[in-house]
């Protein structure tokens, strides 16, 4: 009984297997057609596949992609590409490697390492990669190996390109660097993958490295055919590749010269920025490094000497270095206190240079203290006791709210750089959050006085100041150049619109606004103010006046007279280590005291005062006095801050007018 | 129902040892030894990873095929749905949360071993399709309600590694099933107007196709126009293999091979490098190895009682030989390139797994030739 069953069953049988009988058939004569493909292919032609197989091989070079540049505001080239001369030899298609190396040594001069070096390259590649000798020949170099060139079959002298940084250390942390692509490097980036050859340079840091796939451009693309030595014999196609987009920034090469001259041999940052635009016109950390040097592979001795350099030239201080603001933090403190209506200007505290509170003493920078002092005269003065006392009434919670408003303890350029701090503007439920204690009212004092738990970076107070220099409105910085981007005329507009808005709608009460929702709407937030009453911003850009121009101010010895460049400011000076009674006692001179434990000085301005446009922070570190050693380097600054203005709107109206 | 049980009973372990079949086995063992060879000469000539991972799964997979091969048929029978449900699961699983590679979803991360359950459902659909028309009758098997269920048995897998995408695959699947539906009886006529319907509805399905799909295909028509191109594996496997000659350049002398001119030559342009290192004898050689093999397995389901190991033999056999010559008119430049791996000889475990997982079946099927399935 077969399954099934019966007639059925049978037919079912009988209907399988006629068919697979049919499909053998079907598969004898399939087989035979792919024997006899074979056979046409392997036996009649194997003539022409043979020397197809031989002799045309088709092969392709990649050519390394050209970098876009890098431009500052008025078209300098800040990064560029330069024309380099090197040595390539294509293994394979030299008779004896061994011999041409040596020659190449002896002509070249390659030192014994570099040689291992090359000869390690070799043996880590196939035989018909280009082989890089020299990146880089020297003139004579160049010349040497044309006049030995018939005794060197293979070595091949080839003009390629190489970036340049013509400004040498002057906007390395600005811009970055570019170094050989490194295995990292291609795993994280599929436009590096996608374009890579032996040799190719990709931005490590900073612009460079944020801009790699607008910079990096497309290869040139060499196919040639090729014969069983490998031997060029013609070339068949040359698509030739894209150079990078070049971007422009909006920064100004001499400013930022400026600001390398005035740090030397100092370390510290200087931030320049347009109040309105917000464009960064310059942004220099000191000390500074020539990024050339990593263009070839770094020397050991060179590496080391930036390594071991106590002041740590690889810091990026505008933006990756943070410290206490010091006093420069008042103007916000004091703000916050008007805004919040917990002093009136008109509120006067007496300074005997210490004030005794929650059983602790706090000490005021001048020993013998200010006397009676009001809120003018406490920013003038930068009077630490009456900032004790404001702050103790207003709490370390609203301090925080106008703070973070103003720019402090957040990225300013959000996504630019990589490696970009935050910073920490303290509250009571950040201590609680992160160091699980309680907040104590000692520390509000100190806060007040812009040290303690609070850090920033020099940019932010940079940031901070524009934005109480343009009279307390929100921008939005920017480094890299967009012409379609709002014009001052508008954006001056659009801030008076808002402030006029804000006037008329009496609901509004801002300094109460939860911080939560304040970050969701930052955007929005643009050119929108950040004040509740303009008076109160007023008073304090006043106040700020009155400590560089008037006498008694702190930074009255750094004042320029001439309305034409004439500034406000706030000094600070942020201590890094607690003074100890002994200390205090001996009132030693800067020099005496060793580098690390050296205060920190700081200085922010805005000027001109009259219709200001531009606003500064300058950090040295461990520098001493901000009135000294930060307010001065501000002085030198302005002038030609201000001298470059003209400039500066001029190539702004020829860009409009191009549109 | 089960009066043959007391039969199988009595066949001993070593009576079942004798009634496997050697001519299969031994011309298994030795296609193992040839593609282990090939995949020493794509590594060039050095034991490196595709050489050592190839030779221990052909070791794993082939023990494992002879120890299935004692279950009894009835087993492959019972759990014929079961199979197939299990790897359509997989399907779905890897299209939702498969690995992607060369830009197909088409892995799924067994922690021991990456599947690509595509490559199962070549002989899952075939099991499947045994088990319904065993219990068919010859004049339901045209009924409307007996084409529609065959039907979405193949549609749905199809459509899922369609839409991984890996087209290649897909063809091959369809193909098996379309085979097994006309050797258990199905009338011509329905294949002829599904093939008119296909052949309208043309141009709409290219229309779906990816952009490099389409190239494939086009160049394929044409495969000089853009010799860097698409068109440059048909091109350089058609050069290897005709360089090769009647004898072959010889073993691990070919020239193409190693010069990084073939892609994929692990995979499917195994047969190009064997191909071209081993000449005409050669390359015809292997073709009697799978000849012989297929012969074998026909054999072994003319000689099958029961309609379901039948069927499932024949319809093997003729996947296998389907396998066998889309990849190799593909290499010859007969056929667009479509991934199509060679059974056995060509890197990649998941293809072995079902390949041998058939074979076994095949095994069980001789060893249990005498039996009935209720």
């Amino acid at each position: 009984m077969f399954d099934g069953g019966g007639d059925s069953g049978y037919k079912k049988l009988s209907t399988v297997n006629r068919r697979m009988f049919i499909m053998t058939a079907a598969k004898l004569v399939i087989f035979g057609g792919i024997i006899t493909r074979l056979f046409s292919l392997q036996i009649n032609e194997n003539k022409k596949y043979l020397t197809l197989s031989d002799k045309n091989r088709l092969r392709e070079w990649r050519l390394p992609p050209v970098r876009g540049d890098f431009e500052d505001f008025f078209g300098n080239k800040i990064a560029s590409n330069l024309k380099v001369y090197q040595l390539h030899v294509v293994p394979e298609q030299v008779e004896d490697f061994r011999y041409l190396m040596i020659r190449l040594r002896d002509i070249l001069d390659i030192d014994s390492k570099t040689f291992k070096k090359i000869l390690k390259k070799r043996s880590q590649q196939k035989s018909w990669e280009t082989l890089i000798i020299s990146e880089n020949l020297s003139w004579d170099q160049f010349a040497k190996i044309n006049f030995y060139l018939h005794e060197l079959s293979g070595a091949k002298p080839v003009l390629s390109v190489a970036r340049n940084y013509p400004y040498d250390e002057k906007f390395t942390h600005l811009l970055g660097y570019v170094a050989q692509a490194s295995e990292k490097d291609l795993i994280e980036n599929e436009v590096i993958k996608k374009s890579h050859v032996p040799g190719l340079r990709v931005g490590k840091i900073g612009l460079e490295k944020t801009y790699e796939n607008q910079l990096i451009g497309s290869n040139g693309i060499q196919r040639y055919e090729v014969n069983a030595y490998g031997k060029r014999i013609n070339q068949i196609d040359f698509v030739e590749g894209k150079k990078g987009t070049n971007i422009k920034l909006t920064v100004d090469t001499e400013i930022q010269a400026q600001c390398n001259e005035l740090l030397k041999d100092k370390a510290g940052s200087i931030c320049v920025m347009d109040i309105y635009t917000g464009e960064l016109i310059a942004m220099h950390s000191s000390p500074s490094f020539d990024p050339n040097l990593f263009l070839y592979g770094i020397s050991h001795d060179n590496w080391n000497e930036i390594l071991n350099n106590p002041k740590k030239p690889l810091i990026n201080r505008s933006i990756q270095g943070l410290y206490p603001p010091g006093s420069t933090i008042k103007p916000i403190v004091a703000l916050s206190a008007l805004e919040n209506d917990v002093i009136s200007t008109k509120f006067k505290v007496n300074c005997t240079g210490k004030t005794e509170m929650y059983g602790q003493t706090y000490h005021c920078w001048k020993d013998t203290g200010h006397g009676i002092v009001n809120l003018r005269d406490a920013l003038k003065v930068s009077c630490d006791t009456f900032f004790y006392e404001m702050s103790r009434r207003l709490g370390v919670d609203r301090l925080n709210l106008t703070a973070k408003k103003f720019g402090l303890g957040e990225k300013v350029f959000n996504g630019t750089y990589n490696e970009e701090k935050e910073g920490l503007i303290p509250s009571t439920q950040w201590k609680k959050n992160a160091l699980g204690r309680g907040w104590v009212l000692g520390e509000t004092l100190i806060t007040g006085i812009g040290q303690g738990y609070m850090q920033t970076t020099p940019l932010q107070l940079c940031l901070m100041t524009a934005q109480l220099a343009n009279g307390g409105f929100k921008i939005k910085p920017k480094i890299i150049y967009d012409k379609k981007s709002d014009s001052y005329e508008k954006i001056k507009a659009e801030m008076e619109k808002n402030r006029i808005d804000l006037l008329s709608d009496f609901q509004q009460d801002d300094a109460l606004v939860d911080f939560s929702l304040e970050k969701k709407k930052r955007d929005t937030d643009l050119y929108k103010p950040l004040y509740r009453n303009q008076e109160n911003v007023k008073f304090v850009l006043e106040a700020m006046f009155a400590s560089t121009n008037e006498v008694r101010g702190t930074s009255y010895s750094s004042r320029i007279s001439d309305k034409k460049y004439q500034f406000a400011g706030k000094t600070g000076t942020s201590q890094v280590k607690k003074i100890t009674e002994i200390q205090r006692e001996l009132d030693l001179d800067i020099s005496q005291i060793p580098y690390e434990e050296r205060d920190h000085a700081l200085f922010v301005a805005f000027g001109p005062y009259v219709n200001p446009r531009y606003a500064l922070s300058v950090f040295v570190e461990h520098g001493g006095a901000g009135s000294s050693a930060a307010a001065p380097l501000a002085k030198k600054l302005f002038k030609t801050i201000v001298d470059r203005h003209e400039e500066r709107e001029k190539i702004r109206e020829k860009s409009l007018m191009e549109i | 129902m089960f009066k043959e049980t007391a039969l199988s009973g009595q066949t001993t372990f070593f009576q079942k040892l004798r009634s496997l079949d050697y001519i299969l086995l031994v011309c298994i063992l030795i296609l193992g030894v040839i593609s282990s060879l090939a995949m020493y000469a794509t590594d060039g000539g050095e034991l490196l990873y595709h050489t050592k991972s190839h030779v221990l799964r052909f070791i794993v997979f082939f023990v494992m095929m002879i120890i299935l091969s004692f279950f009894n048929i009835r087993f492959w029978h019972a759990t014929g749905y079961l199979f197939y449900i299990i790897v359509l699961g997989l399907l779905i699983w890897a299209s939702l949360y498969g690995i992607t590679a060369s830009g197909s979803q088409r892995w799924v991360d067994l922690y021991f071993i990456n599947l690509q359950p595509s490559e199962l459902m070549k002989i899952a659909i075939i099991v499947c399709f045994a088990k319904f028309y065993h219990r068919a009758q010859i004049n339901q098997i045209n009924n409307f309600k007996n084409l529609l269920v065959p039907m979405m048995i193949l549609i749905l897998p199809i459509l899922l590694v369609v839409s991984q995408p890996d087209l290649g695959t897909s063809i091959l699947i369809a193909l098996s099933g379309i085979i097994v539906l006309w050797l258990a009886g199905i009338n011509l006529k329905y294949f002829i107007y599904s093939g008119l319907f296909l052949l309208i509805s043309m141009p709409f399905v290219i229309a779906f196709l990816k952009p490099y799909q389409k190239l494939r295909i086009l160049t394929f028509f044409n495969p000089d126009k853009d010799p860097l191109g698409a068109g440059y594996q048909i091109i350089q496997s058609k050069i290897a293999i005709g360089s090769g000659g009647l004898t072959g350049k010889g073993f691990l002398k070919g020239t193409q091979g190693y010069l990084e001119f073939l892609p994929e030559k692990h995979t499917d342009f195994i047969f190009t490098l064997f191909s071209e290192e081993h000449g005409f004898i050669g390359s015809l050689a292997l073709l009697f190895i799978y000849g012989v093999i297929i012969y074998r397995v026909i054999d072994i389901g003319k000689n099958a009682r029961s309609f379901f190991g039948k069927l499932f033999c024949f319809g093997f056999a003729s996947s296998i030989f389907v396998f066998i010559t889309v990849n190799m008119s593909m290499v010859l430049g007969l056929l667009p390139i479509v991934g199509s791996p060679l059974p056995i000889m060509s890197y990649g475990g998941s293809s072995m797994l079902a390949t041998m997982i058939g074979f076994s079946i095949v095994m069980s099927t001789k060893i249990y030739q005498k039996q009935l399935i209720a």
